[in-house]
């Protein structure tokens, strides 16, 4: 609008408070932890520049190697189970007309709860005398009547299973958005051919939401990185590192070894992920995905 | 919207899928409420149904020995600072890229683009050494400063995409009549953005009250902690009363029932108009 156009420095008053507050919290720290990554503070005394010292003890400590598999793991599995119930129950809500909404605030309704909340309800249900554990015990199925939190081969699956409960509506509601954008005349003239509910599904709905979907790919990969509040809460990282994850490790080296310059590594390994899977999907935006 | 027809049938065996997979959703927090109001006794005998005798004493009890009332002021301090706070600068921001544009302004959206994606590991060490040398350790003031910044870029991005499709015609005929820009802001672009407020205050109340990490950071003395952390503090305090526990959780999830229950649309398009962290 040209109206405004020699207002500039009146329009600038406008974005400095947000741009002052942003830059303050989390850029310029930011870029501290980038130039400390090259240091061994520890939070008191000299800094000393160590050059990639840090990023070699990286490489070879094998419990960031562990938390970093985890990661691996955890983001696969959220790519894979809630993806899938949510694909269905979204597809199975667009073909119901009763009570839609319904179902649609119960799928959701966890998403807006508090880790600490999830978290708890879980512990308990999971708890080897009091929940499940105590039922499974009475009917007799023993292998089942143990916290899957304390066990070394299920503790990370078990965290998982807590933070993709609470998340899986937020991608049933992102599905069905796409899903009702989707001209029903497609489906009528699938029905006249004699089309199974699964082939509408796999030759209609899923090239019609290609843009939904590839964006809650994309939020699932990025938000896979910084996980940290169900497994700081419901196992620590334990037992034995079988589930910690990079977020909590990084969180120890900081807060409980006060190693500034190691955990700035880390950070700054998570920050570059980050930043590549985002740069990813834009070249891909630019190449004509069409997302 | 109508969707594909269905066999009737299909319409029931999609009915019971769905019904299971809302029960898995909901029967968790079924427990959660009847624990809430059930005798510590019953546990024992009882520890996933429906309490025989319902003992509203649980929500008393832990709401004095956990010293709710001082915990609750506590988080609603931080929401009600963040939400004005994040709203004040982010409504400013969100007009001025909406509807003013300065040049240049592309690289601030660049920068909030990129600032959602930082995750919270790469600045939360030099942030914590920065709060603790300017003495913002331990201070609602610092934690609302820090949940302002974490949500400015959301709401910012979310108020623009609404002010831009205000007609411009409305500012231009407000300049001609001789308004400046803050008075374009504050009689014209404000009065008509009532919709958008809401919602992004909203969730940035939801956000502040669940956030768990900066305040598990950032407030180490009992006094000052929020709902969040006392709650993590509080499964280990009592770790065997579980009616107490329950109770107190209710307690955090209430005020979100409530606002979900009244505010249902807002919250979900909200939340999944992206950008936020869940």
């Amino acid at each position: 609008m040209k109206i405004f156009s020699n207002k500039n420095f009146v329009a600038w008053y406008f974005v400095f408070p947000v741009a002052f507050i942003h830059l303050f919290v989390i850029g310029i720290p930011s870029l501290a932890s980038l130039a400390l990554c090259l240091t061994d503070w520890r939070g008191l005394g000299e800094i000393n520049y160590i050059g990639f010292e840090n990023f070699i003890e990286l490489f070879d400590d094998r419990y960031l190697k562990k938390a970093i598999i985890n990661n691996v793991i955890w983001t696969i599995a959220f790519l894979t189970v809630p993806v899938g119930i949510a694909l269905t129950c979204a597809y199975l809500l667009t073909g119901i007309k009763r009570g839609q909404m319904f179902f649609r605030l119960a799928f959701f309704f966890p998403y807006m709860l508090a880790s600490v909340i999830n978290c708890q309800i879980w512990k308990y249900l999971f708890h080897p005398i009091h929940g499940l554990g105590g039922f499974f015990e009475r009917i007799g199925w023993d292998f089942l009547a143990v916290s899957p939190f304390t066990m070394k081969s299920t503790s990370l699956f078990a965290v998982a299973f807590v933070d993709g409960w609470h998340f899986w509506g937020f991608l049933v509601v992102i599905y069905l958005t796409g899903m009702y954008q989707v001209d029903n005349h497609l489906y009528e003239a699938a029905d006249i051919e004699g089309a199974t509910k699964f082939q509408k599904f796999r030759y209609i709905t899923l090239p019609m939401i290609r843009p939904v979907f590839v964006f809650s790919i994309m939020i699932i990969i990025i938000w896979s990185v910084p996980v940290f509040d169900y497994v700081y809460i419901l196992t620590g990282g334990g037992p034995a590192y079988s589930s910690e994850v990079i977020a909590n490790y990084m969180y120890s080296q900081a807060f409980e070894r006060f190693d500034v310059g190691y955990s700035s590594a880390i950070g700054t390994l998570m920050f570059f992920y980050v930043m590549i899977i985002v740069a990813l999907f834009g070249l891909f935006r630019k190449a004509g995905w069409d997302i | 919207m109508i969707v594909a027809k269905y066999r009737s049938r299909e319409v029931i065996s999609n009915y019971i899928i769905l019904i299971i997979f809302a029960l898995i959703a909901i029967l968790p927090l079924a427990v959660l409420l009847f624990n809430s109001i059930k005798p510590q006794m019953e546990f024992g005998v009882n520890p996933l149904g429906p309490p025989s005798e319902i003992r509203f004493e649980n929500f008393s009890e832990a709401w004095v020995k956990g010293e709710y009332a001082k915990v609750f002021f506590n988080s609603l301090k931080l929401v009600a600072g963040s939400v004005l706070l994040c709203l004040a600068v982010s409504l400013a921001a969100g007009f001025s890229l909406a509807k003013l544009n300065p040049k240049g302004s592309a690289i601030i959206a660049v920068y909030l683009l990129v600032g959602i994606s930082i995750p919270a590991q790469l600045y939360i060490v030099p942030l914590f050494l920065l709060w603790k040398e300017i003495h913002l350790l331990n201070t609602h003031i610092g934690l609302i400063i820090i949940y302002t910044a974490l949500n400015a870029p959301f709401a910012t991005f979310l108020i623009r995409s609404y002010m831009i499709r205000l007609p411009d015609e409305l500012f231009e005929a407000a300049r001609l009549d001789g308004a400046n820009t803050f008075q374009l802001f504050f009689r014209v672009a404000l009065p008509l953005s009532w919709p958008v407020i809401l919602t992004a205050g909203l969730i940035i109340a939801l956000a502040v009250w669940n956030e768990f990490l900066f305040a598990l950071t950032f407030i180490s003395e009992e006094g000052f902690k929020p709902m969040a952390t006392i709650l993590f503090a509080f499964q280990w305090r009592f770790e065997n009363n579980y009616a107490l526990q329950s109770a107190s959780a209710i307690m955090m999830v209430a005020p979100v029932a409530i606002l979900f229950m009244l505010f249902q649309r807002r919250f979900i398009s909200g939340l999944t108009s992206g950008g936020l962290k869940g």
